[in-house]
């Protein structure tokens, strides 16, 4: 078993499936020449050609339209928008005609198409450092991933291009140097599995994403202090996988979610209300959420570390539901 | 046969069944529409309705200038293009009554008509959508080798917005195989064109993505014909899109319940006076068709409206399983936002 970056782990489900399946092909700014802002389709243009690795202009709107229509006539379209921020852009195709086209025409047509972007912050202040996966967990009809390991990024990514419906696929920039296992053989994971990643008795942590590592980092500290954290991930957010959070949650009693969205109306809330809703009864203490503060993100580097969630908010945050 | 001839000279030869064929679908669009708004008044059909009354050549003369394969995208204003894709006329107006029988299995309503087995992609609402989906419908072809081209009709209102110009964009880049047919009606809702468009002879838009643009008269369904047959000659040979600006004008208000403040009657009569249907009607005729002929297709036409409208009345309302139905093509077992809260409830 191998040990790869999270950059490396998604280049490669991008290959293998597009060697497996010559409908799937990738479309959005600079992915060929460039080699993907990110650096993540480097090398794809020289194997698979202009074709099938189509530089776009800067166009969000069209991008994610033309990907809903290719998908509509019998492609496999892997579009990409380079963060979501612009992801903004797109969000009349995603959310009223990606998400509408098999259900307001009766189930006449499919939309297999995947529509990567990132997440992610760096001193880019306040329009290049949003997360948004809530605006698009909120709408029926997509499926919403956000993977925190390579693993996980690996064998979801290939799911998701194999899945008939469309799914938004949010990787973390902060992640792509993040290394870790991911078995040579080839492999798919289920699209809507949460998953414990750490096992423990004390607490439930949900986290997803780049909050994943800062959960773990935070559960190995607390663990020197014999507090032992249930880490589970929800690496789909939509459809969301409830019972591991449940089940869990009925073994520990507290809860903590963390998420890097803004305080208001967030995936932290709709975690909550759900574990409200289906395990009433077992609460302890009140669920406590660590999320970024609800401010546009300021430029300044001290600023900005003040305004998002890590590793030592969830550390305070056990303590404080343990209290 | 009847030879038709436009300034150029003789454009081609048809048999006299393919244009009655032509005119049976301006007559069955117009009595469906007429039909139509009586059932809205009547109660049976709900939320918008958008007529294509008076706009009728554009589809016929646009469609019958295509191969069958061809792939057909559309605006909401979309029943006339259905109909005249040979969508049945119970389908259509099974849809607009909201029925399971209706083409969008009662799901989509008079905006989103779709049949998939005749490749007209469907009817789309948010203004200009469908041009970037059309792009990536023709992308499908291109990539895959097919020959097909795809047609894609909007209005005069939608070459304002960023839809417009990012797929027209985006064709003309990769050579799409995509018709382009604005239908310019005057109107975009109330706002005439001229108060909202800095350009009012919507064809010279095309020219900022090197796309060959003409403006014909829509309201002559040969003249519509001849420029789609240009336009289709041009894109199935490779060139990339091309782009046909019709220009026609609707007769009823956008939808249902317009208050029409922003147009005057003298206006519509002035349009009514140059009607598609009688315009080619004096045409068939001068041409030796005899009247008894056009009346018969009006008889048959009637009796196919009526039948659609019973058969849509008939007709029951789609079962309450398919409310969760066809969210997702492949559903997760287990979603507690998808199940009702009885059963997502955990042991």
């Amino acid at each position: 078993m191998a040990e790869i970056t999270y950059r490396e782990a998604v280049r490669r489900a991008l290959v293998e499936e597009m060697r497996r399946d010559e409908r799937v092909f990738i479309m959005g700014e600079e992915v060929g020449v460039w080699g993907g802002t990110y650096a993540v389709t480097r090398g794809l243009l020289d194997e698979f050609g202009e074709k099938r690795v189509r530089d776009t202009p800067i166009s969000e709107l069209v991008i994610a339209g033309a990907a809903v229509g290719a998908a509509m006539n019998g492609l496999r379209p892997v579009a990409e928008i380079m963060t979501v921020n612009f992801a903004l852009l797109s969000l009349d195709a995603i959310v009223n005609h990606a998400a509408k086209v098999h259900y307001m025409f009766g189930g006449q047509f499919h939309c297999p198409m995947v529509l990567r972007t990132t997440a992610g912050w760096g001193q880019l202040s306040a329009t290049h450092s949003q997360t948004f996966e809530n605006y698009f967990a909120h709408v029926p009809g997509l499926k919403v991933i956000m993977p925190g390991t390579p693993k996980d990024a690996y064998g979801l990514l290939k799911s998701a291009i194999r899945d008939p419906d469309p799914v938004v696929f949010i990787e973390h920039t902060h992640l792509y140097r993040v290394r870790g296992e991911v078995p040579d053989e080839e492999f798919t994971l289920p699209i809507g599995r949460s998953e414990i990643k750490r096992p423990g008795r004390d607490v439930t942590v949900v986290a997803y994403s780049r909050m994943l590592q800062e959960a773990l980092r935070a559960a190995d500290e607390l663990a020197k202090e014999g507090i032992e954290c249930e880490v589970v991930d929800i690496p789909t957010l939509r459809p969301l996988d409830l019972e591991p959070i449940i089940r869990s949650f009925q073994k520990t009693y507290r809860a903590v979610l963390a998420t890097e969205q803004w305080l208001g109306y967030g995936l932290d809330a709709e975690i909550a209300a759900q574990i409200y809703e289906h395990a009433f009864d077992y609460l302890d203490a009140p669920i406590r959420r660590v999320t970024a503060r609800p401010v546009p993100l300021p430029y300044s580097r001290e600023l900005e570390q003040m305004a998002l969630p890590g590793k030592e908010e969830i550390k305070q945050a056990v303590l404080d539901v343990l209290r | 046969m009847i030879q038709v001839q436009t300034e150029e000279g003789v454009l081609s030869t048809f048999d006299r069944e393919t244009l009655l064929s032509w005119y049976r679908q301006m007559i069955l669009i117009r009595r469906v529409e007429e039909e139509a708004a009586a059932a809205y008044q009547r109660g049976h059909i709900g939320g918008f309705l958008h007529l294509y009354i008076g706009e009728e050549a554009v589809a016929v003369g646009a469609l019958n200038a295509l191969r069958p394969d061809d792939n057909v995208v559309v605006h909401y204003r979309d029943h006339g293009h259905a109909l005249a894709r040979g969508l049945p006329a119970r389908a259509v107006m099974a849809e607009l009554f909201g029925k399971a029988t209706g083409c969008s299995r009662g799901k989509g309503g008079s905006m989103h008509l779709a049949d998939a087995t005749k490749r007209f992609w469907g009817g789309y609402a948010i203004v200009g959508g469908q041009m970037a989906l059309a792009a990536g419908i023709a992308l499908a072809d291109q990539y895959a080798g097919h020959d097909r081209l795809t047609i894609c009709f909007f209005g005069d209102g939608a070459t304002n917005n960023g839809y417009f110009l990012e797929s027209m964009n985006l064709a003309a880049v990769w050579k799409l195989p995509v018709i382009w047919v604005c239908e310019n009606n005057a109107y975009g809702m109330g706002t005439a064109v001229e108060r909202a468009s800095a350009v009012t002879e919507i064809y010279r838009k095309a020219c900022a993505y090197d796309t060959p643009a003409e403006r014909i008269n829509g309201q002559d369904v040969l003249e519509v014909y001849a420029a789609v047959r240009r336009a289709a000659d041009y894109v199935r040979a490779g060139h990339g899109p091309y782009f046909v600006e019709a220009v026609t004008y609707r007769y009823r208000g956008h939808s249902m319940g317009d208050p029409e403040r922003y147009r005057s009657k003298d206006e519509v009569e002035e349009w009514a006076r140059q009607d598609p249907i009688e315009r080619f009607k004096r045409f068939l005729i001068e041409e030796g068709v005899p009247l008894e002929i056009l009346e018969s297709i009006h008889a048959e036409v009637e009796e196919e409206v009526q039948d659609a409208v019973r058969f849509a009345a008939e007709s029951p309302p789609p079962p309450a399983e398919a409310l969760w139905e066809d969210v997702y093509a492949n559903p997760p077992a287990d979603d507690p936002f998808l199940l009702p809260p009885e059963v997502a409830a955990l042991p």
